[in-house]
């Protein structure tokens, strides 16, 4: 039971945060072309449910699974986008994010008048309430399953 | 009616084959809340060359569209995909990468279908 790592990115694509908890294996490439790599993919991803969707949606694109992790999104009305890699016992992470962002990126940063939206977020107060939210999740192990 | 589609992706990105089921849902008037969106999984099929040029190259792909309700999505992937070796592979008049016209093929996926939904249909509605 564990949470491998955190994005979250402003409605442009720029990654605003990163951080990792757990993450065994690096991706080979740079941060920042990861960060493009994310970011393309989901915006890919959104547009492929929307139109494969036979139904009409209600939320959109929620979460993808591999064998070994399971990624969960969540996107706030104004275009931001949380991203958060866990294993795959997490089954929805839907309200932790909804948490991180309403209790923690709105309160610390948007209210923050020294905070520029749109630039890489510098907050330590956000940092440290962040790490001490994720490791406090019930799902959340220093190591992995 | 939990499960929507199912398309099958050769290793080019072509589409060789698609079923789709979910006509008759489509006509129905709904006030109260949907379910929540679609499921989609993939799951890859590797393609091992014979003549040794690449060894491991990722093949087939198959996508089922479904009810985030239905359960057992990966056994019927499974499944499709030994109906597929079944009824598509081992014809002798089916060569690969090509659209799929087996009515085998058809005939087998749609009962497997079936049977998913009544043995998975726990939760989803009608």
């Amino acid at each position: 039971m564990t949470v491998h790592n955190l994005y979250i990115f402003d409605r442009n694509g720029t990654c605003l945060y990163y951080n990792e908890w757990n993450r065994k294996k690096q991706a080979g490439i740079s941060k920042e072309e990861e960060f493009k790599l994310m970011y393309g993919m989901l915006f890919s991803i959104r547009s492929f449910v929307s139109k494969m969707s036979p139904l009409d949606m209600k939320d959109g694109f929620l979460s993808f699974q591999t064998s070994r992790y399971r990624l969960h999104y969540y996107e706030t009305p104004t275009g931001l986008k949380f991203v958060l890699n866990t294993d795959l016992s997490v089954g929805s992470a839907r309200d932790t994010l909804q948490h991180i962002y309403s209790n923690l990126y709105v309160e610390l940063l948007v209210k923050n008048p020294v905070c520029v939206l749109g630039q890489s977020l510098e907050s330590e107060l956000f940092s440290s309430r962040l790490d001490a939210f994720i490791r406090g999740l019930p799902y959340y192990s220093p190591r992995a399953a | 009616m939990a499960i929507f589609s199912v398309y099958v992706v050769n290793k080019a990105g072509g589409l060789i084959y698609q079923y789709d089921n979910y006509v008759p849902r489509a006509e129905a008037e709904k006030t109260f809340s949907y379910p929540l969106d679609l499921v989609l999984k993939i799951h890859d099929e590797k393609v091992v060359v014979s003549f040794g040029q690449r060894d491991g190259i990722r093949g087939i792909k198959f996508i089922v569209l479904a009810d985030p309700r239905q359960s057992g999505i990966d056994a019927l992937l499974r499944k499709i995909y030994e109906i597929y070796s079944d009824f598509a592979l081992k014809n002798p008049f089916y060569s690969l990468e090509m659209p799929i016209r087996c009515e085998l093929f058809d005939q087998n996926l749609k009962s497997a279908l079936e049977i998913a939904e009544k043995a998975g249909n726990f939760g989803a509605g009608s």
